[in-house]
């Protein structure tokens, strides 16, 4: 049987409850919370500052450091405290994507510090962070050149879903799943970050990344309408 | 770690014109040299060299416990390390960033493909399995270490055998190995890496080309039938990919797949006799 009907009862296109906000930490420069459902990402932006050590600096441009952090209890089994090999390498993608759509010409020698706390997991949570340390920085007034919208496509057995949950990334049958996360621009809809982890015919990578294209503008409503100052919350 | 400007520029201007520095077009390899049975202690092993890249590969073996979700398959742990014996820019000290995305992504390619049967790796459900350890190391570092490493690793998982394990005492006699393979299916990942530099993509970067390279995506894919699949993929670097760009990427990955696999596979094959 195939996976006609997801197992969250939602359209293949249909992304979860979103909450989006800014400003939720007063001592940052920019911050924000983006959730994807039970997916909870908290985001704060400090800087640009001068960046320290001074042989680190780049006479040029800024940089972007970010620290992506899954907390102990964010999911079923406690996660150890601390860096792994698998936050490390999400911290790094996250800066990617960031990086190629701040103006970082304009801050030459400095860093901005983005930090990422998951604070509850239900897959996705390089998507919530991504989206929501984009938020911090726009709150934050840093100049960019576009905005960007995470989100996870999969591939469900033969089926392309949006924004999957960890029972879907879990799924068996059939195909198996394949988990795309994507980053988009605003404007010019390119990819700033693009992983996959699964299996997919590669004529069928449009159509990935048309179903997150369209995500894509949904979460930029979302994420524009909160840096203008709504609280979101479709939960409730 | 910074190149002249010169270079860079030099670099660049070449490639709007599709060239490069040494000659080669935008979506060749430099030669590929693959060897096996490099270190005889290890279960299988490889050295690649690609052009003056050259990266060594082992695979050890182990009995350990299942993940609790997945009680009935052998485990893989992909490590990689660029010591400083491979270029001056790198430091001892703990696996950085740059090394620890060389593993995952390898790791990602061989666990997605279902290239190692993990099942056959199983010895008593919920208790006993084998573990497939690979120990990835830079020798030198002319870049594109990453497709490197993914080729040894396949290699040296071909050759591989088994060591002995003792049902009695439940332990490996390691250094005792069986004429055994270690079970591994038709799906043999071919990893690939595109850089882009401006609008230009193009494959196998030697160190200059990569220090410039804004922006690349890996891509591991297989043919099980007569579709291509991809297994994994990772965008690195800060350049946006537009979707045209990541067709053309897609469509080269195929040409470069049916032109090179075969022979790749072939060289390996010819190894696994010896």
């Amino acid at each position: 049987m195939s996976y006609t009907k997801r197992l969250d009862g939602r359209k293949a296109d249909e992304l979860r409850p979103i909450k989006a906000e800014v400003g939720i930490i007063p001592n940052a420069d920019g911050s924000a919370l983006f959730a994807f459902g039970e997916t909870v990402a908290i985001a704060a932006v400090y800087g640009p500052k001068p960046l320290h050590p001074q042989h680190m600096q780049d006479p040029e441009r800024g940089i972007i450091r970010c620290v992506y952090n899954m907390l102990p209890f964010s999911v079923t089994e406690r996660a150890r405290p601390g860096p792994s090999r698998r936050s490390k390498e999400i911290s790094m993608i996250t800066e990617n994507a960031l990086s190629g759509v701040v103006e970082l010409k304009r801050f030459p020698g400095t860093v901005i510090d983005v930090e990422i706390m998951i604070l509850q997991a239900n897959a996705s949570t390089r998507c919530a962070g991504i989206n929501a340390a984009a938020m911090a920085l726009a709150h934050a007034g840093i100049v960019m050149k576009e905005m960007v919208s995470s989100v996870s496509i999969g591939k469900i057995d033969d089926k392309i879903v949006t924004d999957i949950t960890k029972a879907e990334e879990d799924y068996e049958e059939g195909e198996g799943a394949t988990d795309i996360p994507f980053t988009i621009s605003s404007n010019t809809h390119a990819i700033t970050h693009l992983q996959l982890d699964g299996k997919i015919q590669t004529e069928r990578l449009k159509e990935a990344y048309d179903a997150a294209l369209k995500a894509s503008k949904k979460i930029l409503d979302y994420q524009t309408r909160a840096l203008k100052g709504e609280k979101i919350d479709e939960n409730k | 770690m910074e190149i002249p400007n010169i270079n860079k520029n030099k670099i660049t201007e070449v490639l709007e014109k599709d060239k490069r520095l040494d000659g080669r077009k935008l979506f060749d390899y430099r030669d590929i040299e693959i060897e096996t049975g490099i270190s005889k202690n290890a279960e299988g092993s490889a050295r690649v060299r690609i052009g003056k890249t050259e990266v060594i590969v082992g695979v050890k073996m182990d009995v350990q416990e299942p993940y609790p979700d997945h009680e009935d398959e052998g485990t893989l742990i992909t490590g990689m390390e660029f010591s400083p014996i491979s270029g001056e820019r790198y430091e001892s000290g703990p696996p950085k960033i740059d090394a620890i995305e060389v593993a995952r992504v390898v790791d990602r390619g061989i666990r997605e493909s279902k290239f190692i049967d993990f099942k056959k790796l199983c010895i008593k459900e919920g208790e006993k399995v084998w573990s497939v350890l690979i120990d990835i190391y830079a020798i030198n570092d002319d870049g594109n270490i990453l497709d490197a490493s993914a080729l040894a690793s396949v290699a040296a998982l071909m050759v591989a055998k088994m060591p002995e394990y003792d049902e009695k005492t439940e332990k490996v006699k390691f250094g005792e190995f069986t004429k055994d393979s270690v079970p591994l299916t038709e799906n043999i990942p071919f990893t690939m890496t595109f850089h882009k530099i401006k609008n230009k993509l193009f494959i196998d970067p030697n160190r200059d080309e990569e220090d410039t390279s804004e922006g690349r995506v890996t891509l591991a894919i297989t043919k099980p039938k007569k579709e291509y699949i991809i297994n994994a993929m990772q965008k690195g670097d800060m350049a946006l990919f537009s979707i045209d760009e990541l067709e053309q990427v897609v469509k080269e990955t195929e040409k470069l797949y049916d032109k090179m696999f075969n022979e790749l596979n072939k060289k390996i094959e010819k190894l696994m006799k010896k």
